[in-house]
Formats: structure tokens, C-alpha cells, sequence
């Protein structure tokens, strides 16, 4: 329980922080600056340009949705995390009671299997390159690569699960020390895929041809495809929907001395989810400019393949960048997989449910259609558990205004509230079959979902909290 | 101690990036960006463990995307 205490969310994980443990904005640019350049980039990038988006969309689009992310987190998360001072958890706890925030929880490290193992997937890609062994994406989505590579990723996972059953501290330090080299590595993967595609000056660049030809081979492979300039708005919004309209990153913000630190993701945001999307989307153009043949997999379909890309463009560095980057990503989040786990399973050892996330998080891997489904994943990373965070805004602005009362399961001992409960299950639930049978684009159900959470949260409270407050009374 | 680590480290960074940008202008070949990258990879892992040991973030815990 100790080890859990000081993993999971630090100090004063149950009580509000004191202003002795107050940071100042630096704090927050520092952290935030070293977050958001990770493995996933890496694969998102190249999506952005496999799925047929223009290029002055892309500049634009990622500009616009990350600024919308970040006054999100300025707006929406960092005046309750600094009025309330207390994680996601322990809120969700008050207002949700403990058991539900148990099945929230492990929804959440079910979600983060998958992220792992997108990032397995990413990580046995690069480590594949010197051993000639490539990455096929096979046309089911449940279909394996090739067997060698499957076999990689197997020996990935397995290594990758067992350093993070070991304890994540060292892998944290070595993401750190990491960060600034790996932002610098996708900076240089951007500079030298534009020279390699000779756009090297301002009308090169401007007329877009490298780009344009880029598109007109991918979709010549893989058949038409658009990507509009919302849709990456939206994107660039909500992909980290569930750390600001889900507000996971209360976790963070509880520390803030002043509102101005809301400012901080900026910085991780236009480094990880602008330059990097965009070096990493470049690193695609100028491998099939290049060498076309090596932008195909075996089914004749382009498909990105990030150990391949970074090498093409940076030889040994991207490699060891793209091993680094997918190895800090995922191992973090099989320990936190492994943390929601046990606390479904209190008795079971953390060592034993890290090995348990690890090993689905090598099983999701081995699926390569999982990863370059990433930009569907993220976005109903968000569907699913942004909503959450609407219960919090509601019980934080809503519920005295009408009349009810903050934190109801604290006051009632309830361990799951039945108004939580479905004004979460029923906007998601909702959203999940829009996505996966009607075909919408995941990220466009992160807002819908949220305003539904909230507005069903409030109306369910009105009722629940009368009939509890009646049955008392008639006791 | 730092001090002089923390000049290596920022001299690797820029091993990483100048000679992008020298390609970039036509100054230099791919091989020579792709030695001067490995090479400014290798110094940055051995310079800065030496300084850069600053307290985890209080949740490092948290999943990046």
C-alpha cells in the first residue's frame, strides 16, 4: 500500500495540498516541456499524412487545436485544481464513491494496455531495422504481422513488462534525461527530411509539392482519403482529452501556486504535438520520395513504419530514439496499468499485476493494425474517459447553485452513485457505437460525451439526492 | 561539476542540430549529419546523468500521449 501511495499520484494523495507544497509556474513549464514528446509521436505524425491531410491543413489545424488545448487546461482545469487541491482520484472518490472510481480506474488501465502496446509495437519496429526485419500491417485489424516481427515484439514486451514490474523510478530517469535529446532528435528528423526532399527554401515550401506528391502516393496505395482541417483541429484538441476535459491533470495543477502555471502544457504541446507531429509526418514524405518501395508493406498499402522512418533519416540516432521514446512511453503505462489492476485485485501483488498489464499491453501489440489505428484510439481514449470530468465541473460549479449538495457519496457513505454511474456509462456508451458502428471520427465524440455527462449528471443528482435525503428522512 | 557537464550536454544537443541545419543549406552530406547525430547521442547520455537529477515531477505517474 505504501508503494502504491508513493507511485500513484506522490504525496497528499488524500488530503488537500498545503500551500508549504505550493510550486511556482517554473516548475510547470519545466515538467510540461520534457511531456508530450514521446513514443506515440512518432506514429501519429505519419498517420496525419497516410490519412490525406493537406499540409497547409496541418500547420494550421494543429495550431488552432493546440491552442484550444491549452486554454482548456488554463480555463477548465487549473481553477478547480487550485480551489480543490486534490487529485482526479480522491475528487472522483468524494463525489462517486470508491467503487465505481475502482471500475473507472480499471477501465482506465485497460485503455493504457493498449497505449503500451502501440508503443511495444513502435519500439520492436526500430529495434527490427538492423535485423532486416520488417513491419507488415495485415488488412484485419485483428491480424498478426509477419512472424519474425511478431516474435520481436514479443521479445520487446516481455522486456519492456519486466523492467516495469522492477519499479518504473529508473525508467522515469532516463525519460527525463532523455526529453531535451529526444525533442532535439525530432527537430532533426524535420530539418533533414525537408532537405532530403529539397525544400530547402521559402517557394519550395510554400508550394507544397513535396507534400502534394507524398499524398498523391499514398492515396494511389492505399485509395482515396481525406483528413480535413477539423478533423485536426479536433484532434490536436481533444487527443489529450482525457488529461484536461477529463481532468486527470488535477493531479498536476493541485500544486499550482498561481493560475498562470495553466499556461505550462503549451510548451509540451507546440513542441510534442506540433513540431514532432509534423517532423515525424515529414520523416513519411521524404522515405517515399526517396525510396518509395521501402514506404510499402507487403500487401503493396503504404504504411508507417517509425524505426524504418527515423533511421532513413538520422541512421543510428532515430533508431536509438524510437527504441528510447517507445520504451519510456510504454513502461510507465504498464505500471500505472498494473496499479489500476490491483487495486481491483487489493490482495494480488503489484509485481503480479504489472507482469498481468504487460502481458496484455505485448498481446495488443502483436496486432500492428492497433497502432496505426492510433489516431481512432486516442480519440476514444478521450470518449471514454474525458467524460469523467464533467461530473467534477458540474459538482464543483453547479451543485450548490441548485440547490444540492458537493461530494455527495462523502456525505452519504455511498460507494458508487448511481447518478455518476450512468451519466457516465450512457454518453460513453453512446459514443462508442457512433464510433465503431457508425463510423465517427473518434475525437468528434470527446465534447458531445462530456456536455451529456454533465447535464445528465446534474438532472440524476436532483432526483438521487432527494430520494436518499427522503428514505433518511422517513428512517 | 555541474557547470562543465551541463556545457557538454548543451555542446551534444547542438551535435544533434547543427549539422541538420549545415545539410540543410547544402554545406554538408547525410553521412556526416548521421556521425555527428551518433556522436552527439553517445556524449549526451554520459554528460548529463551527471547533472540532470532533479526530483521526479510529483506525478510522474502521468501517461503521455
Amino acid at each position: 500500500m505504501s508503494e502504491d501511495k508513493s507511485n500513484s499520484g506522490g504525496e497528499f494523495e488524500r488530503e488537500p495540498v498545503p500551500d508549504s507544497a505550493l510550486l511556482g509556474s517554473g516548475k510547470f513549464w519545466g515538467m510540461y516541456a520534457g511531456e508530450h514528446a514521446a513514443g506515440t509521436e512518432f506514429m501519429i505524425g505519419p498517420l496525419f499524412l497516410a490519412a490525406g491531410a493537406s499540409f497547409q491543413d496541418l500547420i494550421l489545424g494543429l495550431l488552432l487545436g493546440n491552442i484550444l488545448a491549452v486554454l482548456t487546461w488554463r480555463f477548465l482545469v487549473t481553477p478547480i485544481a487550485m480551489a480543490k487541491r486534490m487529485t482526479l482520484y480522491y475528487q472522483l472518490e468524494r463525489i462517486a464513491g470508491g467503487s465505481l472510481v475502482k471500475f473507472y480506474n480499471l477501465v482506465n488501465g485497460l485503455l493504457f494496455c493498449f497505449l503500451a502496446g502501440a508503443m511495444v509495437t513502435v519500439s520492436a519496429s526500430a529495434v527490427g531495422v538492423p535485423f532486416g526485419i520488417t513491419f507488415d500491417v495485415p488488412e484485419s485489424m485483428f491480424g498478426l504481422s509477419n512472424a519474425s516481427f511478431t516474435a520481436l515484439v514479443a521479445i520487446v514486451g516481455v522486456v519492456i513488462a519486466l523492467v516495469a514490474a522492477g519499479g518504473y523510478q529508473r525508467v522515469a530517469h532516463v525519460a527525463n534525461i532523455a526529453a531535451p535529446w529526444m525533442i532535439a532528435v525530432f527537430a532533426a528528423c524535420g530539418i533533414v527530411s525537408l532537405a532530403q526532399m529539397e525544400a530547402t527554401n521559402m517557394a519550395a515550401l510554400t508550394e507544397g509539392k513535396f507534400w502534394t506528391d507524398a499524398i498523391a502516393f499514398v492515396q494511389e496505395k492505399n485509395g482515396p482519403q481525406t483528413f480535413g482541417f477539423w478533423q485536426i483541429v479536433v484532434f490536436a484538441w481533444l487527443c489529450n482529452g482525457a488529461m484536461h476535459f477529463g481532468m486527470a491533470d488535477l493531479s498536476i495543477f493541485r500544486f499550482a501556486r498561481s493560475k498562470s502555471s495553466g499556461w505550462a502544457p503549451s510548451i509540451g504541446m507546440f513542441l510534442g504535438h506540433y513540431m514532432a507531429w509534423i517532423a515525424a509526418a515529414l520523416l513519411l514524405a521524404a522515405l517515399i520520395k526517396l525510396t518509395p518501395d521501402l514506404a510499402l508493406g507487403s500487401d503493396g498499402k503504404v504504411a508507417a513504419n517509425p524505426g524504418l522512418l527515423a533511421f532513413q533519416s538520422l541512421g543510428w540516432t532515430g533508431i536509438i530514439c524510437v527504441v528510447i521514446a517507445g520504451w519510456t512511453t510504454a513502461n510507465p503505462t504498464i505500471y500505472r496499468a498494473g496499479l489500476a489492476f490491483q487495486g481491483v485485485l487489493p490482495k494480488s501483488s503489484r509485481t503480479a499485476m504489472t507482469l498481468v498489464a504487460g502481458t496484455v499491453a505485448t498481446i495488443a501489440g502483436a496486432f500492428p493494425n492497433l497502432s496505426a489505428q492510433l489516431l481512432d484510439f486516442v480519440g476514444t481514449y478521450g470518449t471514454v474517459l474525458g467524460p469523467m470530468g464533467a461530473v467534477i465541473f458540474v459538482d464543483f460549479y453547479l451543485m450548490k447553485k441548485f440547490g444540492m449538495r458537493e461530494e455527495y457519496a462523502l456525505h452519504s457513505g455511498s460507494s458508487i452513485s448511481i447518478a455518476v454511474m450512468v451519466a457516465w456509462l450512457l454518453p460513453v456508451a453512446v459514443g462508442l457505437y457512433l464510433i465503431f458502428a457508425q463510423g465517427l471520427f473518434a475525437a468528434y465524440a470527446v465534447v458531445p460525451c462530456w456536455v451529456a455527462c454533465g447535464a445528465i449528471y446534474l438532472v440524476l443528482s436532483k432526483f438521487t439526492q432527494n430520494s436518499v435525503a427522503t428514505t433518511e428522512g422517513n428512517i | 561539476m555541474n557547470m562543465p557537464a551541463k556545457l557538454v550536454s548543451l555542446v551534444a544537443l547542438g551535435t544533434v542540430i547543427i549539422p541538420c541545419l549545415l545539410y540543410f543549406v547544402g554545406a554538408i552530406g547525410i553521412d556526416a549529419v548521421k556521425w555527428a547525430a551518433l556522436v552527439g547521442t553517445i556524449v549526451w547520455f554520459i554528460a548529463t546523468p551527471m547533472w540532470m537529477s532533479r526530483e521526479l515531477p510529483k506525478d510522474a505517474t502521468e501517461v503521455e500521449i
